[in-house]
């Protein structure tokens, strides 16, 4: 946009290492940024423009994140700044980082493979199996699926490719 | 003044649809607490919030088209039926699991080839909901197929229950092949989509379904339609006394 006086400054890069605190409320060891939720941060003028983008359509935590953000810009000194929610391009798990996968495992939660992968086989994030089954396609969130290993019995959520 | 013109039409469209997903997404929402077992309510209740997320996408486009007269909150609780102009299916009771799913059904196979179509929409903000509402679709319609199928091709009694279900629905499916002034005027802009192309598709793919889950396809013997204009069950005067209670008790009340 020609009128939008974009300002790669140290304030802008700085904003990236205060917003990488702000994490997913369901899935806390995961940032808005690794989930691909944090869009741009860019300067217009003296203000700040965050941009964001919901999962699912009917996201309840957004409101939490964006309230998150506000209180994380606050608490560093930031006081002129606006909060923009665009839907296109359409959120994809395909924007999840490779941190946040490996995050995501981490905590227990089968990271999602990429969309249009052949091989869609969902592994036990416990103990590694194969061999897992379905056991409902809406997990605990509208984004996971609840899965269980037939190897170790144990149960777990799996990120849905969307 | 065609573009003013445009932009009201616009507007009516997305409350429409925005009042589609509401109504269908209170229907969705009433199994919170009830369904039949754990990982049922879950999943109801998280393709009620998929619903109701694309309302408020719908109900926001609108807003924003209305110049600041309207809210999102507004259009959703302080409107009465008659100005209510979802499908008539989507205001159903939920009834029992089987006319849940299949009602479910019916309305997923219309958005799977719905929302492409709206994606092509040379509206920008239509098409960006459609997108993001097509993936979700894709996972309604995997549920609701496997259900169909599953009950279709069950017990003796969840056989009864689903095609009955079908029996008590399909009449209400003819309206959402059908267009009035205002869509066939937005569809001519290449704003709306032309339900009308989508029906032998929708139709040959649900009876695909439940031939696979052993069932009858219904004969197709009645049709109501009213909805668009208004026109509603006694049903959507018990869901809207539900659903605005409390914006109607309390008016302007925040949490």
């Amino acid at each position: 946009m020609q009128s939008t006086q974009i300002r790669k400054d140290k304030i802008e890069e700085e904003l990236w290492v205060v917003l990488e605190e702000v994490k997913d409320p369901e899935i806390p060891v995961i940032s808005i940024q690794d989930l691909g939720i944090l869009r741009n941060i860019e300067r217009l003028d003296e203000k700040i423009i965050i941009t964001i983008t919901p999962t699912y359509s009917g996201c309840p935590a957004m409101d939490t994140i964006c309230s998150d953000i506000s209180d994380a810009l606050v608490k560093s000194g930031h006081k002129n700044f606006e909060i923009k929610t665009v839907l296109a391009p359409a959120w994809t798990t395909d924007a999840i980082t490779e941190k946040g996968k490996l995050k995501l495992k981490a905590f227990g939660i089968a990271p999602p493979r990429k969309r249009n992968a052949t091989d869609q086989t969902i592994i036990c994030p416990l103990c590694q199996s194969t061999d897992t089954s379905l056991i409902s396609e809406f997990g605990s969130t509208a984004c996971k699926s609840l899965q269980k290993c037939n190897h170790c019995k144990e149960s777990f959520c799996s990120f849905k490719p969307i | 003044m065609p573009e003013k013109n445009s932009k009201t039409l616009i507007q009516q469209y997305a409350t429409r649809l925005g009042d589609d997903s509401l109504i269908l997404g209170h229907r969705l929402s009433e199994w919170c607490g009830n369904a039949p077992f754990l990982e049922e309510e879950i999943a109801l209740t998280n393709v009620a919030l998929d619903y109701i997320g694309r309302a408020r996408f719908f109900y926001g486009y609108a807003a924003e088209l209305s110049n600041g007269t309207q809210t999102e909150d507004s259009i959703a609780y302080l409107r009465d039926c008659r100005q209510y102009q979802n499908f008539l299916i989507n205001e159903l009771p939920r009834g029992n699991f089987a006319y849940t799913i299949a009602r479910q059904l019916i309305i997923d196979i219309f958005y799977s080839h719905f929302l492409p179509r709206l994606i092509q929409s040379k509206d920008e903000t239509l098409s960006a909901i459609a997108e993001k509402a097509i993936k979700e679709t894709q996972y309604h319609l995997k549920r609701s197929t496997d259900w169909t199928i599953c009950l279709g091709d069950g017990s003796e009694e969840s056989h009864i229950k689903i095609q009955t279900a079908f029996e008590e629905l399909w009449g209400y499916t003819d309206e959402m092949f059908s267009l009035d002034h205002l869509e066939e005027q937005l569809v001519s802009q290449g704003v709306a989509v032309d339900t009308k192309k989508i029906k032998n598709t929708w139709k040959d793919q649900i009876e695909d379904i439940l031939t696979k889950a052993t069932l009858t396809i219904p004969r197709g013997e009645w049709g109501v339609s009213g909805g668009r204009e208004g026109y509603h069950t006694e049903h959507l005067g018990h869901l809207l006394s539900d659903l605005q209670y409390m914006q109607r008790t309390y008016p302007g009340l925040k949490w």
